[in-house]
């Protein structure tokens, strides 16, 4: 029997060795990650599209009463060590015992390149075959005994998405004779391969370079022998999924399909996120209906009796009551308003950022999961260029949009270090989470359509600014777009489940503890006064070059800490609407906030983190004086 | 076997063509090859994005989405009977 162990917390990592019992290998965009997961019940985030895995997983699978370590190693579409997940995927292999190798059998002869390599290394390996079902239903036939006595290597279709297969697969692997102990180096080179002298002397071809790889030619033909003798292929029906695929990548009717998506997103948002807190169904302005429903009334129901209570046994003047419940706006709790641990400290991420956060990743994992994503980087693949970005820029920017953490960590996936400096740069300073969109909506909008709008519409400005002047301030080289498309798929209830819980759970475990510390930090400070101080020193930026009260430097200073909390604290400060929307656009920008901080330096290294730096804060300076000018 | 060579930007929307040569540094060769554009193979362009965008071809059932500047390197063949 075989049993699942669940690991609290995946290991992750680019650098160091991993020794592993079975490692998956495979191309991008081929289901390793959802394999991985079927194996070793570790969550790991799985999409439609190459790239999904920027590194590699760790995790645990029980089997016969043996703990076996399972590493999920990123795609890569050979072991010849030119780009980063090579590279990675070629030290993982030196350490595995066993490898899977997961090849798509719809695109075997684009998989078998790989797997040759792969056979090269002398090391126990099987093949499995996944998306099997896909390949039934698109009429492609593989004889997997006959690829088995060929390869002269075990070879098991799998469903990787629904299981099926995948028993099958682990007893497979399980009784692969073990890895030899790894051979000690004898010739005592360091960065001498020991994989590669395994590798058959007639594939064997010495370049210049000490560089011995396997002769490609030879490989392409060994695979288009091989496809010749296992696949069988029926004549295919052009099917719906066919004709929106095509429909989808044409460059007219693409373009409105585009339209349609995005637009057809961002209401879909909106929608479920003002449902969850008011109970009102619409998009702009007015709801259409408004149901007995949602955060807003579960707050005033559940808890503003309670804590009237309490506010009338602490005392409003007293310090404890400051803490738990902050001040009374009118006489009344306010939970925008009154800052205090119980209510805003709790309203704020439950009752109207939570909301967001799971209508914005409900709507994101749907179009990562059909393979909606790569045909949007497609589409604005030329517009990109144009400013000095590559289509696929846009995953990580949209991650981003969720939260800036993953959305930088995305990065990896684009080419070179440019790219990734620019994207992680404009990701950092214009691109507002999910979190503090949610409070934008919520306080700015309050306001009207107009100045959430202006918030948007100045971000977006900046964006495109910083990105064009980075076009032709910095150099390195800019690829071109390569990508494989992947074809549509219904995203599954069960992957879509896993998905948002994996990344809302991550939320209540990262995010609450800060608001609620950031909120105890703020009223302390503001009991010893320290803010008045503050305020004094930061008077002749905040209030003559942007316009703001100079108390405002209170909400700047926390947002290095959370961008929500931030937001909600002008909500007391009685803002005009211009003030308002200069300080919402100043609080997107003016520092990441301490998680992303830190992720920016670990991605982009310590020389550019403070060139990211630099780039902020003149943008911030010349952003708050031109909308205090303008406006 | 006859027809002239011409770069994959040349052929037309819905138009097949043999993949004839690949240009270009070992980099790009590599990375073009590690999708399936090898010399020999069939493509079908489905796609020509406006504003010099990428080109998309349908090889043995995968869509694959070009830069212009790569599918300009890659020459292609059609077929006259």
């Amino acid at each position: 029997m075989m049993t699942t162990e669940t690991l609290k917390k995946t290991e992750r990592g680019s650098r160091k060795h991993l020794a592993s019992d079975i490692l998956l290998v495979g191309q991008p965009n081929v289901g390793k990650s959802v394999l991985f997961s079927r194996l070793t019940g570790v969550r790991t985030i799985a999409s439609n599209y190459p790239g999904t895995t920027v590194s590699y997983a760790m995790g645990k699978m029980r089997s016969g009463g043996a703990n076996f370590t399972v590493v999920d190693a990123p795609g890569t579409y050979s072991l010849e060590p030119l780009d980063q997940a090579a590279r990675v995927t070629v030290d993982l292999i030196d350490d595995a015992q066993r490898i899977i190798n997961v090849v798509d059998s719809t695109h075997l002869e684009r998989h078998l390149p790989l797997t040759l390599e792969l056979i090269a290394q002398k090391k126990p390996l099987l093949i499995a075959l996944n998306m099997s079902d896909e390949a039934r239903h698109k009429g492609i036939g593989i004889d997997a005994e006959k690829l088995s006595a060929e390869l002269e290597v075990p070879v098991v279709p799998i469903v990787a998405r629904s299981g099926e297969g995948v028993r099958k697969l682990i007893d497979a692997c399980l009784s692969l004779p073990l890895a030899r102990q790894k051979m000690t180096n004898e010739s005592g080179h360091p960065g001498h391969h020991p994989h590669i002298k395994h590798m058959p002397s007639d594939m064997r071809k010495s370049t210049s370079t000490e560089h011995i790889h396997l002769d490609r030619d030879r490989i392409w033909r060994r695979v288009g022998d091989l496809v010749q003798k296992v696949q069988t292929l029926e004549h295919h029906h052009h099917t719906f999924a066919d004709r929106l695929e095509e429909i989808s990548i044409h460059p007219l009717w693409g373009s409105v399909f585009a339209l349609i998506v995005i637009t057809f997103s961002f209401s879909l948002i909106r929608l479920i996120g003002e449902f969850l807190i008011s109970g009102g169904i619409g998009i702009v302005g007015q709801p259409w209906v408004e149901l007995p429903f949602g955060t807003e009334l579960l707050f005033e129901k559940a808890l503003q009796p309670q804590l009237t209570q309490l506010s009338r046994v602490l005392g409003p003047g007293s310090f404890l009551h400051r803490l738990l419940i902050g001040t009374l706006v009118d006489g009344q709790i306010d939970f925008t308003q009154s800052f205090g641990i119980l209510t805003s400290g709790i309203f704020i991420p439950i009752g109207v950022v939570l909301p967001y956060l799971i209508s914005f990743y409900f709507v994101l994992s749907l179009l990562e999961d059909s393979g909606y994503l790569p045909r949007l980087a497609v589409f604005l693949d030329s517009f990109m260029h144009r400013i000095g970005l590559h289509g696929y820029a846009i995953i990580p920017t949209l991650l981003g949009l969720g939260c800036n953490v993953p959305g930088i960590m995305a990065t990896r996936i684009l080419e070179g270090k440019r790219q990734r400096f620019i994207t992680a740069t404009l990701i950092s300073i214009a691109v507002p989470c999910a979190a503090l969109q949610a409070m934008i909506i919520g306080l700015v909008g309050s306001r009207g359509l107009g100045p959430v709008l202006l918030v948007y519409g100045t971000l977006f400005v900046v964006w495109l600014l910083i990105s064009l002047v980075l076009r032709f301030t910095s150099k390195g080289f800019r690829p071109e777009l390569l990508v494989e498309i992947p074809p549509y798929r219904l995203p599954t209830a069960r992957a879509l489940v896993v998905k948002m819980w994996m990344r809302i759970s991550g939320f209540a475990r990262e995010a609450l503890p800060v608001i609620i510390g950031a909120i105890l930090a703020v009223n302390v400070l503001y009991q010893l006064n320290v803010f008045t101080y503050l305020a004094g020193f930061a008077e002749p930026v905040i209030t003559r070059l942007w316009g703001m009260p100079s108390e405002s430097v209170v909400p700047l200073l926390v947002g290095i800490l959370r961008k929500d909390v931030a937001l909600g604290m002008f909500a007391p400060l009685a803002l005009t609407g211009k003030q308002l929307v200069i300080g919402s656009v100043l609080l997107a920008m003016f520092f990441p906030c301490i998680a992303t901080f830190v992720v920016l330096f670990r991605e982009l290294g310590l020389k550019d983190g403070l060139k990211s730096m630099g780039i902020m804060i003149l943008a911030v300076f010349v952003t708050g004086s031109a909308l205090n000018l303008i406006l | 076997m006859t027809g002239i060579e011409k770069p994959l930007t040349e052929l037309k929307l819905g138009e097949e063509a043999t993949i004839a040569a690949v240009q270009g540094g070992r980099g790009m060769q590599v990375r073009l090859r590690n999708m399936g554009l090898v010399e020999g193979r069939v493509v079908r362009k489905l796609s020509a994005l406006a504003w010099g965008g990428p080109v998309v071809v349908m090889v043995k059932r995968t869509q694959i989405a070009i830069g212009r500047g790569m599918a300009r390197r890659i020459l292609v063949r059609q077929q006259h009977r």
